[in-house]
């Protein structure tokens, strides 16, 4: 590991000594570019610092920060079940699965169990608002690399999974539908039908955005080898998600931990790439994006009946106790650190969001690349805004 | 040279008249089919519906709207080059439509070097869009201008080098000789069709339109103005009418090259010369003068549709990758086909 980085930073040395010569005889002088807080690149207030020579960066650094909105502290004044309200708007596209490992760290300090029927569609929920929020993701893409049609696409293909989550909890971006022990109401009428045609449309999509992206030569010059993060660096620096199996990890909280989840009861398959790359981390969301609908449509063939509900006191307390639950969100490991003194409301909740660990890599690997590659590099390490600042 | 006779100030009001209308039909016809219909179909939205039937008014609207807008500029910004450069880049259009032939005797000006002159006015936009990104004062705006002038002058080159093909193969310079040795010319003695030089010159015109689309800025080579990175590239401080002078220029420009290119490779305005009998360009009939300039129009908005198409799909190269792309493949590609040429122009 120390091997690698020294002959990274060996080469990037030489590569600034080379760059120092030539600087010499032309003269030119560094220049500090602020890319953002307002920038069509950074999905919001996310500004970075960079250094450049030429076209080439020598530093950056990520100012994060712009949109902070306190959600920790804001959780000490609510009770348990308005906490769920606000935890949605932590990373907004995928909105229920905020909501999951709250609701099930609760649980967990109230030695509760949601019926089987409301973890599996607990699970369906969760893997919907995935591919909602990775399919947005897929036709982002595009755009930040010039490509103006597939994020039309993708906006049309997420209507039909904003429409499932909104006939199914009544919100098409906050849920706010998840309760401790279980969940508010049942699926509705035909809803399980109208998944699994929605599914095939989604694949559809997939298959339209490799042929129209991935497959693309331009495309392909753009991300291969660009940004590229080996296993140990992308372990030191704490990625999770698909950022990290990217780099060839096979680390996956679904499957690795047991939670009252159902994504033991069905097969589905963990994805990783070994390049480490840009193309890789795109690659592995477009499969990801895939496995999810897969997934869904294995999980409504086995929806077991039952009950949505466990027995639950009409006033949540919770008992005095810590507990910590992370999930594999659609972004990265997010997870929540409960503790409660036996109140109507948490003491103090720790949030552990993806996006901010994630972006934690970008001055590592942003060093040396050019403008243009920055674009593309913070585009395939895919954050949200509002999952790095809470 | 008109058939009825004109003063002298009538034939120049109507020249200029026609000029503008041959920079402006084409960019509004590009902005209004393209940019505004063709895309919202690709995807899947509807466009501009609410302005005219099917949105046919929304192009006023627009115009409209840029009009009433103030005229600003930054504070540290070099005032009178910054007000200059938008005028610049659209001078090159207009000066760059002055050689198109519309009919045999429909033209602005006719004289013998019109391709090679084409070519040297159409590099004068690269001056605006410098001054543009120099004087904005922005360093978004500066990266952009100089990505600009680096890809701009990078393409002239296989540009050049594709139309040498034609030029050898025709013989001459002369637009509208070129446009007659296509439609008098014979495919081994079968004149049914002319001679279109896209037939013989099919490398020479791939090689002509990937160089416009990249002298354009249009994606895939649309890295000055590289919106998800460098926000507008050199246009980012310009708003109002100098914007909306940029944006004029940008598609009658795409217009202009695609009128060339239809005349270099397509026959241009004319029809195979065989089918009335003509045999040289005083022959022909002067009805082609109103039926020439349709037929252009015609060709150009074919061509404009691949070149749209193109942009709407693909993502963009890199800076680097896009200067490789030039020298590495677009001139060698381009000298072997004059090499060709050549040799066949010998031979046969």
């Amino acid at each position: 590991m120390t091997d690698l980085l020294d002959r990274q930073k060996l080469s990037y040395i030489a590569a600034q000594a080379a760059d120092a010569r030539l600087n010499v005889e032309l003269e030119t002088e560094g220049m500090t570019l602020n890319i953002g807080p307002q920038h069509p690149a950074t999905h919001g207030t996310l500004r970075i610092i960079v250094r450049l020579d030429g076209e080439q960066v020598v530093w950056a650094e990520p100012s994060a920060g712009y949109m902070h909105r306190g959600y920790e502290k804001l959780t000490e004044v609510r009770t348990f079940p308005q906490v769920t309200t606000l935890v949605n708007r932590i990373d907004w596209l995928g909105s229920f699965a905020n909501e999951v490992p709250f609701i099930l760290a609760a649980e967990k300090l109230m030695e509760i169990e949601a019926p089987p029927r409301a973890q599996w569609i607990r699970t369906i929920l969760f893997e919907l608002s995935r591919i909602a929020n990775v399919s947005l993701f897929l036709g982002d893409l595009g755009v930040q690399m010039g490509a103006i049609t597939p994020v039309f696409l993708a906006f049309r293909d997420r209507e039909y999974v904003l429409n499932l989550i909104e006939s199914a909890t009544g919100g098409r971006f906050h849920p706010n539908f998840d309760r401790i022990g279980g969940l508010k109401d049942d699926l509705p009428k035909g809803w399980i039908d109208e998944t699994r045609q929605v599914m095939k449309k989604l694949r559809n999509f997939c298959d339209e955005i490799e042929d129209l992206l991935f497959g693309n030569e331009i495309f392909q010059s753009r991300t291969r080898g660009i940004g590229v993060i080996p296993r140990e660096v992308a372990l030191q620096y704490g990625l999770s998600g698909a950022n990290l199996r990217a780099s060839g990890v096979d680390w996956d909280l679904r499957r690795d931990q047991s939670l009252p989840l159902a994504y033991d009861q069905i097969d589905w398959k963990v994805w990783t790439h070994p390049d480490g790359d840009s193309f890789a981390r795109c690659w592995m969301r477009l499969q990801e994006t895939r496995e999810a609908t897969l997934i869904v449509d294995r999980l409504l063939d086995g929806i077991p009946s039952g009950p949505i509900m466990a027995k639950v006191p009409r006033i949540i307390k919770v008992p005095e106790g810590e507990a910590w639950v992370s999930t594999e969100n659609p972004l990265g490991e997010m997870g929540y650190y409960v503790v409660s003194k036996g109140d109507l409301g948490p003491f103090r909740v720790k949030i552990r969001s993806a996006s901010f660990n994630n972006i934690s890599i970008v001055p590592w690997v942003l060093r040396g690349v050019y403008v243009p590659d920055v674009i593309t590099i913070l585009a395939s390490l895919y954050f949200i805004l509002g999952d790095i600042d809470r | 040279m008109l058939a009825v006779d004109l003063p002298y100030w009538a034939q120049s009001l109507l020249r200029v008249l026609g000029g503008t209308v041959a920079v402006l039909l084409p960019a509004g016809t590009i902005v209004y089919l393209f940019l505004f219909k063709m895309m919202s179909f690709m995807q899947s939205r509807l466009g501009p519906m609410e302005a005219g039937p099917y949105g046919s008014m929304q192009l006023f609207a627009e115009v409209g709207k840029w009009l009433q807008k103030e005229d600003i500029y930054p504070e540290r910004a070099d005032k009178r080059i910054f007000k200059m450069a938008p005028l610049v880049v659209l001078v090159s259009t207009f000066l760059l439509v002055a050689v198109v032939p519309f009919g045999p005797e429909a033209w602005f000006t006719n004289f013998e070097a019109g391709i090679f002159y084409a070519l040297a006015v159409g590099s004068v936009s690269v001056l605006g869009i410098l001054m543009a990104g120099w004087s904005s004062a922005n360093k978004y705006s500066l990266l952009g201008g100089l990505r600009a002038a680096g890809q701009l002058i990078a393409y002239e080159l296989p540009m050049v080098l594709a139309v040498v093909g034609v030029v050898i193969q025709a013989g001459t310079m002369n637009m509208q000789g070129i446009v007659f040795q296509q439609n008098a010319g014979e495919i081994f003695g079968w004149d049914g069709l002319g001679n279109p030089f896209v037939l013989t010159q099919f490398v020479g015109f791939l090689i002509f339109m990937i160089a416009v689309q990249a002298e354009l800025t249009q994606a895939p080579f649309d890295m000055p103005i590289a919106e998800s990175e460098l926000v507008s590239g050199y246009m980012t401080e310009y708003s109002g009418f100098r914007f909306l002078i940029f944006f004029i220029a940008e598609f009658a420009t795409a217009g202009v090259f695609a009128l060339i290119a239809s005349v270099l490779f397509l026959g241009g305005w004319g029809i195979p010369f065989s089918w009335f009998g003509w045999d040289t360009l005083d022959d022909v009939d002067g009805w082609m003068n109103v039926v020439g300039p349709v037929i252009m129009i015609t060709k150009m908005i074919a061509l404009t549709f691949i070149m749209m198409w193109v942009r709407f799909s693909y993502p963009r190269f890199r800076e680097d990758q896009l200067q490789k792309f030039a020298w590495k493949v677009l001139i060698p590609v381009a000298l072997i086909n004059i090499m060709f040429t050549a040799i066949l122009k010998v031979v046969f």
